[in-house]
């Protein structure tokens, strides 16, 4: 699969048609899979964006406190349309879910004995995680591409730490990012390109 | 719902959320378990049953799992809490995040930022996987959700056109075939 570059990309949205995607994006996104969603449509379908620029804001917003959905919206919206893109994004995400989970609640009383309706939202949520699990196949090609083993054990070594041993992740990172950063820092007479 | 017209709901629940959501290192998940011990212990907003009741709503329901926070607001004080706790859950740490992007952004097309690009995104990408595990782990889930999960990842993966709906849509067809023969009596 071709990579998206910056020559591919289509003009900036309008801040109404951004708030647009992302609102139906936060509607639609049961079970979760948001980061996956985003992706899907502000890399592939709209172009808004390119896959590396993508991949940067989920280093970024995965590493920043709050939740990281949000903060990828933010990091998007910004790249996209600047602080009011960022704005709008985040709004436009966020209001729909906010209000749904709400009715959710309300209506949670009527339909908790239906076993049926437990395993409609057991498997969709399970299947939502696929679509985030796409996403990290996508960071993996891109690493692969680098064309360097560093990265790649430093994907590897977060993973097994945070996710396998379910060590804290903030002294993990504090000791990965620098290291990783170091192994692909520009040498002196050479340059860093990906 | 409560009628409560002071504001002291409304602070008590910016107090719990503002300062979470700054430390919420490794996303929502990270704050559940200091969000209970507030909600529960502390500010006896709920009890620790209401309390799991609303994570599995939170699950349930579109968008990130910290919509738990919502949730909390909307028990405390209706539909104004819900939306002062939402504030208070997202809009400090997106603060945060937009001027990070923005210094991040200023330095765009350096050596080092490139080298810092190239450094942070496989953290980014590990991190990816390992949320992958976590959710499953709070989830309790068993072998089905994984393989379904990787199914999903590997048919995305080769058919990126492939509409999500449709995935999801054979997950939710899964598990009730899965519901069915355990109660059919076929398995197990």
């Amino acid at each position: 699969m071709a990579e998206p570059s910056t020559e591919d990309l289509a003009p900036p949205p309008s801040l109404f048609k951004l708030g647009g995607v992302l609102f139906w994006i936060g509607v639609f996104s049961f079970g979760g899979g948001l980061s996956g969603w985003i992706h899907r449509q502000v890399v592939h379908r709209y172009r808004w964006m390119t896959n590396e620029d993508f991949l940067s804001g989920i280093a970024l917003a995965q590493i920043l406190p709050g939740a990281n959905v949000t903060n990828l919206c933010v990091y998007v919206g910004y790249r996209i349309r600047g602080s009011w893109g960022a704005t709008m994004s985040l709004f436009a995400l966020m209001s729909g879910p906010t209000v749904l989970c709400v009715l959710v609640a309300i209506g949670y009383h009527y339909v908790q004995d239906y076993p049926v309706l437990h395993a409609c939202v057991d498997g969709v949520a399970a299947a939502a995680v696929g679509l985030n699990l796409r996403l990290g196949v996508v960071g993996t090609q891109r690493i692969y591409r680098m064309h360097r083993v560093a990265p790649m054990i430093a994907m590897v070594a977060t993973f097994v730490a945070v996710g396998v041993m379910e060590w804290p992740l903030v002294p993990v990172v504090l000791i990965i990012a620098p290291l990783s950063v170091a192994a692909v820092w520009p040498r002196k007479g050479g340059a860093a390109h990906a | 719902m409560r009628e409560d017209s002071s504001l002291s709901p409304y602070l008590a629940l910016m107090s719990v959320f503002v300062p979470l959501s700054l430390v919420a290192i490794g996303g929502g998940p990270s704050i559940f378990a200091p969000i209970q011990k507030e909600a529960v212990d502390v500010q006896h907003w709920m009890s620790a049953r209401e309390f799991i009741e609303i994570f599995a709503v939170a699950r349930v329901a579109p968008g990130p799992g910290s919509m738990l926070g919502t949730l909390i607001g909307w028990k405390v004080a209706g539909w104004s809490g819900a939306i002062v706790a939402t504030l208070a859950l997202f809009v400090p740490s997106s603060l945060l995040c937009l001027a990070v992007s923005k210094v991040w952004n200023r330095y765009r097309g350096r050596e080092w930022h490139a080298a810092m690009e190239m450094g942070l995104a496989p953290i980014g990408t590990g991190l990816m996987f390992s949320g992958a595990i976590a959710i499953f782990r709070m989830a309790q889930a068993g072998p089905l959700a994984w393989g379904l999960a990787i199914f999903v990842g590997a048919m995305l993966t080769w058919r990126p056109r492939m509409h999500p709906f449709a995935l999801l849509g054979v997950g939710a067809l899964v598990f009730n075939l899965d519901l069915w023969l355990a109660q059919s009596g076929l398995l197990r």
